[in-house]
């Protein structure tokens, strides 16, 4: 007979001792099968190394410059750099990889800097952004392909660039084009098929991608990339743009709550993540000077993208102006501004265009035609507008829990003033195709990102046709505005430079605009920005006449705006 | 015994076709295109380019075919070994990316369920017949099986790592740390290993001694041990009976527990950002990243399967019902 009781007390033993054997195993096999060296040092010296955070919501796995999907944080400013930069705080183009660019006629020239080298060691020439450039009509795929009707030719010629262009040339396009673009390795991207040019990671495990920028790749895990200062970069000659730190590693994000302690443990140095209540931190004093913001005081941010109110204006009763105005005269604006954000954010003017922009709003126009938090006018407004009492639905995307304590506003200041609304809550992939399909009644949205003109966010209000499938997102609120939309393609082709003709059409549209608002401009998310001072200082402030600079290693930013001389302003704090 | 296991073997073959055809279409149910959330994350100024773009992927990921097509080539890709591309971390294929968070996921739950197994039952025994233990050790079990997981975690995260900073907030090594035989990376390890095993050791640890002693109690009350006290049998003999009883269903539910350990906890890996499996599920749910939520979901099957299996195998051994039972289905 068998002795079970020993039995079981064996079995015991054996989980015990398993328990006790499991995590060196399994640590073991981490070791090997988790994170990639490449010859980065065992450890990053904590002093040496900025830490950032708040941009990546997966982990490194794609450095192409042209996936706008999936390339990790620092591909394109880091790694890859634009033409130009575009300074939103001086509102000022900056000569990056090209030293200067000219128009004549319909043909446009640009001289791309000399002594700027590939990491592979070859120069960079003309016939890098020749190619780069080209794409546009060869690969429908890549971001600017919009850019192929108008593109004639592109040719080389040593270190210049000549494109020529169709008549009148698309102005607004192209001088996009210059800073939120990189100029791509013609040696690498040449050999890819246009599918893979999209789809590739350009990156192969132990080998930083060949690129122009500031730093290269060190490691990556699935936590963290990590980057090395680039000896080589011609900008240390060039501009004496230098980085103080010799490591940047970016860590992929976690939740809030993670993200803000990792912020006051001194884990991450720089913050990019939207961190609610982080002035009541600042502000409430105690053991929390080590904290900077851009701004000292409200908004403590730079503004970065206007959220809106879009309505379904296919249907009734959106399609009705007078419910619009109802609309926009009966929300509480400051009350989300002052209740949800706690000031960290500042209310739209009624166009909706960032304060970069604001040489291009007449304030004559809105002073005439702007709205304002008015609950009696809203009401009068809504009494001639149709509405029969139907209930509608607001949605934002679930977990966005600012938003959602926005439209819980939003929909007790409509119900007061009649309108039945009821606040609901899809996920995000839900709401983008609601968005995408025109199926919703109203929805909060902020996807007209910052830029150097007006055009593209009026682009994105009136572009027509109206696309049954919108999946780029122009013209959600599918309103047909044939006249305005005229003038919206006008200012594409006026020169850039042009500002008296571009602010007289800009003056119409924000007439139309405020006339027959389309979108109902709320708030300015900001370019949320946290800096912790325990081992670098000098971040980027309002308040220092030499570092106003974007602070924000967002996608869209890091290579595309000042970031790289906000970087390369930090010091040492010991 | 052939036919016993011939019988267990084809149930556990359907179930494999039916976990995985539900695995397969359960993703597909959500609401939402994760193709046109893929592109959106691109913020284009113009429509051509993302319809070019949303061909292409849609077509990398097979997601234009007939979903007659998907689900077979799903199931050959699956006998090769194949799990597909992760569209939230494109392009690193599925099984890459589960094996660089399986070590972290198993070396968390293991230690944790078979610990909190191991003395739960151990002290839940124990309180049955010894007060001050019923009154001590017990009421923290309920506390900690009763308080919501989630608040725990948080509370842990939030005192003794933010707070006191005597552990790390979050991550599965310290940042900076390259990984290797090195000590500064092993211990790192362990540091960032322990708050959360901590918790998920207290909240089973609840669980399990509280199911023993109510499981004890009981089989201290029944027939046999009454006879056995009658016969004169001494406590301790009385005692080893009723336990080894009232472990069976202890063993069963250990068995699920490690079945499932292989999907990981999600909230404790969300909360301290531990970079185990858990933390995949919950990115992969949220991005709607098909394959990765598949190849997740295949291996939680299969664990399920292999630990039913196992313990049926367990049964035949501890049981002597379930053994005897063979004999005469076999005679």
């Amino acid at each position: 007979m068998i002795n079970k009781t020993s039995a079981l007390t064996r079995l015991g033993a054996a989980i015990t001792a398993a328990a006790l054997v499991a995590p060196m195993v399994t640590f073991v096999a981490s070791g090997s099968a988790g994170a990639t060296s490449l010859q980065a040092p065992a450890s990053f010296p904590r002093n040496e190394t900025l830490y950032t955070s708040g941009t990546a919501y997966s982990p490194p796995t794609n450095f192409n410059p042209l996936d706008g999907g999936s390339r990790y944080t620092g591909t394109i400013g880091l790694l890859y750099e634009p033409l130009f930069l575009y300074n939103p705080i001086t509102n000022k183009y900056i000569p990056w990889l090209a030293t200067n660019g000219t128009w004549s006629g319909s043909t446009y020239t640009l001289h791309v800097r000399n002594g700027v080298k590939w990491s592979n060691g070859a120069p960079l020439t003309g016939a890098d952004v020749a190619f780069t450039i080209g794409l546009a009509k060869t690969n429908p795929a890549v971001p600017y392909s919009s850019l192929a009707p108008y593109i004639k030719s592109v040719s080389a010629n040593g270190n210049t660039v000549t494109v020529n262009f169709t008549s009148p040339p698309p102005y607004t396009d192209w001088q996009d084009f210059l800073w939120q673009n990189a100029v791509l390795p013609k040696v690498v991207f040449s050999k890819l098929s246009a599918s893979e040019q999209v789809t590739s990671a350009n990156y192969a495990r132990g080998k930083s991608p060949v690129a122009t920028g500031p730093m290269l790749l060190v490691s990556t895990s699935q936590s963290q990339a990590c980057y090395e200062d680039n000896a080589n970069w011609w900008g240390i000659k060039q501009l004496g743009l230098k980085f103080h730190f010799k490591y940047l590693c970016d860590i992929v994000n976690g939740s809030n709550s993670v993200e803000l302690s990792a912020l006051l443990s001194n884990t991450i140095d720089w913050s990019n993540n939207f961190l609610p209540g982080i002035n009541t931190l600042m502000t409430t004093g105690g053991d929390s000077s080590f904290l900077t913001t851009y701004y000292p005081k409200s908004p403590y941010m730079l503004s970065a993208n206007t959220v809106w109110l879009e309505m379904n204006t296919t249907k009734a009763p959106f399609n009705n102006v007078n419910f619009r105005k109802a609309v926009a005269y009966g929300i509480n604006t400051q009350s989300i501004v002052t209740g949800v954000y706690d000031g960290i954010v500042k209310a739209a003017n009624p166009v909706g265009l960032l304060p970069n922009l604001d040489s291009y709003v007449n304030r004559g126009v809105v002073n005439k035609y702007g709205f304002h938090y008015d609950p009696s006018l809203a009401k009068k407004y809504l009494a001639k507008s149709g509405y029969k009492g139907q209930a509608l639905t607001i949605e934002v995307p679930n977990g966005w829990t600012d938003w959602m304590a926005a439209q819980d506003i939003i929909a007790q200041d409509l119900n007061s003033i009649g309108v039945k609304v009821n606040a609901i809550t899809p996920s995000a992939n839900a709401k983008t195709q609601h968005m995408i399909n025109g199926s919703y009644d109203m929805m909060l949205d902020n996807n007209a990102q910052a830029d150097a003109t007006p055009w593209s966010y009026f682009d994105r209000v009136y572009q027509l046709p109206i696309q049954k499938n919108d999946g780029a997102q122009l013209n959600v609120e599918r309103f047909s505005d044939p006249a305005t939309w005229a003038l919206v393609q006008k200012a594409a082709t006026t020169p850039t430079t042009d500002k008296a003709a571009l602010n007289s059409i800009y003056s119409k549209i924000e007439t139309s605009f405020l006339q027959r608002l389309p979108e109902v401009p709320l708030w300015y998310n900001g370019a949320w920005f946290q800096g912790n001072t325990t081992y670098w200082k000098n971040y980027p402030s309002s308040t220092s006449s030499s570092d106003q600079y974007t602070p924000v290693m967002w996608g869209n930013w890091l290579g595309a705006m000042t970031t790289v001389y906000a970087l390369a302003n930090l010091r040492p704090a010991k | 015994m052939t036919r016993y296991f011939a019988r267990k073997l084809g149930l556990y073959v359907l179930a494999f076709w039916a976990g995985v055809t539900i695995d397969w279409a359960i993703p597909r149910l959500m609401p939402g295109n994760p193709i046109a959330a893929y592109v959106d994350r691109f913020a284009l100024n113009s429509q051509g380019p993302w319809t070019a773009l949303y061909k292409l992927f849609d077509k990398a990921f097979g997601y234009n075919l007939p979903l007659w097509d998907q689900y077979w080539h799903y199931w050959d890709n699956l006998f090769h070994g194949n799990l597909g591309i992760s569209l939230y971390a494109f392009p690193e294929k599925v099984t890459t990316m589960i094996a660089q968070a399986a070590p972290y996921t198993l070396a968390l739950l293991v230690p944790a369920i078979l610990l909190s197994y191991v003395l739960g039952n151990r002290i839940g025994a124990m309180a049955a017949r010894r007060k001050v233990l019923d009154n001590t050790v017990l009421p923290l079990g309920y506390l900690f099986q009763a308080m919501p997981y989630a608040w725990l975690a948080l509370a842990a995260a939030f005192y003794l790592a933010a707070v006191e900073h005597w552990f790390p907030v979050e991550g599965g090594y310290a940042a900076g740390l390259a990984s290797g035989f090195t000590w500064a990376y092993i211990s790192s390890l362990l540091y960032h290993w322990f708050l959360p095993f901590l918790t998920v050791f207290l909240v089973s640890f609840g669980g399990w001694s509280i199911g023993m002693r109510n499981l004890v109690i009981y089989e201290l009350e029944t027939d046999y041990a009454r006879y056995l006290r009658a016969l004169g049998a001494r406590g301790r003999l009385v005692r080893r009976y009723a336990y080894r009883n009232a472990v069976l269903p202890q063993l069963s539910g250990l068995a699920l527990q490690l079945g499932t350990v292989i999907g990981g906890n999600i909230v404790t890996e969300v909360v301290f950002n531990y970079p185990g499996l858990g933390h995949l599920i919950y990115t992969a749910a949220t991005d709607q990243d098909y394959a990765l939520l598949q190849g997740i979901f295949i291996f939680i099957i299969v664990g399920v399967l292999v630990a039913n299996f196992v313990i049926d195998i367990v049964y035949i051994w501890v049981d002597p019902r379930t053994r005897l039972s063979m004999q005469g289905a076999a005679a």
